[in-house]
């Protein structure tokens, strides 16, 4: 269960942002996991509620915006939504497609106090 | 606790040896540069307005791979190594496909042509570390616990103790799991993932991020291939599918077919670390 990990580097970012940014409490935490990546969102509220325990985020709700995967074919010339990283191109079956979304895992802002 | 990171994380490594000489953790991954964009300056901006005790809940931007920690650690290990001159590589597979092995079998092989060492990622046990030793190479077994991967910052720690030598070669043999080591980088040149053929043939679909993330497939225990229903062609063209650029060999560790083109590949993976050094 990979997620733990992930968490663990979330609230490390967290921790670490803490001091620059001159905050003492993580009140939400939006992420952006995008749906060809190796997270699921279900495991990942799971371990973050676990790893947040007594931390600064002790408490934050986790929000998981999903991101739709999306490869370029070739063939077509098109960008294409996929839901799988080896799906084919719908239109002309070509593959592989060249991924262009939703591979990724970001955490993209934080409500803090 | 680590006197060099103060990370407290020595209970996740098996040091294995007595901790009463001098360890020059070379622990490079804490001065290194940050991802993000904004100000480093503590003395200025926000803080400077903040007014203690008034609740000042506020949206703040990060704009952070999660993985970036990971990624400091693994950047760190890889200028490590790149400094060095040594080739590491990442060994992953599902538990049971022959990685030990097909390392043991390879060191014989290579009879101290250059230096190598192993890391060894295991849930539980020494086993693998000592199956290694065996060999008359330097070992280090990490055992992760209930952790189902390496990570960059074990990897450090390892390096550390380990002090591989320069110019010499690093097996990093991951926990065996085709799902987590994919995403956590080590700081290696390369992933090499094994598949037994005892295995079903579709696992590059099944586990299409580690096939994804690979440089090279080796396609072990093709000594059993007479006796299994294995897939051969199809199994190629599904790692294909998920990674084009990626290489694949076929090997038995046991009777030594495809051993001859791992050490060429190897060598020439060696060479191309080596450029640069003198």
């Amino acid at each position: 269960m990979h997620e733990m990990s992930l968490c663990e580097g979330i609230i490390e970012i967290a921790e670490e942002q803490a001091s620059i940014q001159n905050y003492s409490r993580v009140k939400s935490i939006r992420l952006e996991i995008g749906k060809l990546s190796c997270a699921e969102p279900e495991a990942m509220s799971f371990a973050f509620d676990a790893v947040s325990k007594g931390t600064i985020a002790d408490g934050a709700r986790l929000d998981i915006d999903r991101v739709p995967g999306s490869g370029w074919c070739a063939e077509c010339q098109k960008e294409i939504e996929i839901g799988q990283r080896y799906d084919a191109c719908p239109l002309c079956e070509h593959y592989p497609l060249e991924i262009r979304a939703g591979d990724a895992m970001r955490i993209k802002d934080m409500e803090v106090e | 606790m680590c006197t060099v990171c103060g990370c407290g994380e020595d209970d996740k490594h098996n040091h294995e040896h007595p901790h009463d000489h001098d360890h020059h953790h070379d622990h490079e991954h804490h001065d290194h540069s940050h991802a993000h964009s904004h100000d480093h300056d503590y003395s200025k901006g926000e803080a400077g307005v903040h007014v203690a005790g008034l609740s000042q809940a506020r949206l703040i931007s990060i704009e952070q791979d999660i993985l970036a920690k990971n990624n400091q650690y693994a950047d760190a290990n890889r200028r490590y190594f790149a400094e060095r001159g040594i080739l590491a590589l990442n060994l992953v597979s599902s538990p049971g496909a022959g990685k030990t092995t097909l390392l043991t079998k390879t060191i014989e092989a290579l009879n101290g042509t250059f230096p190598i060492s192993v890391i060894e990622g295991d849930q539980q046990t020494a086993n693998d570390a000592e199956r290694i030793r065996a060999t008359g190479v330097k070992a280090v077994q990490i055992n992760t616990g209930k952790g189902c991967h390496l990570d960059g910052h074990m990897v450090g720690h390892a390096i550390g103790d380990l002090r591989p030598e320069e110019k010499s070669l690093l097996f990093i043999e991951n926990v065996g799991n085709l799902v987590c080591p994919a995403a956590f980088d080590l700081g290696e040149a390369h992933k090499v993932v094994i598949l037994s053929v005892t295995e079903g043939e579709d696992k590059p679909l099944k586990y299409p991020d580690m096939f994804h993330a690979a440089d090279l497939m080796i396609l072990n225990k093709t000594d059993l291939l007479p006796y299994l229903d294995f897939d051969l062609k199809s199994c190629i063209a599904y790692a294909r599918r998920v990674n084009p650029g990626i290489k694949i060999l076929q090997l038995s560790a046991t009777s030594g077919e495809g051993m001859k083109q791992w050490l060429a590949w190897i060598r020439a993976a060696r060479e191309l670390s080596l450029i640069g050094m003198e």
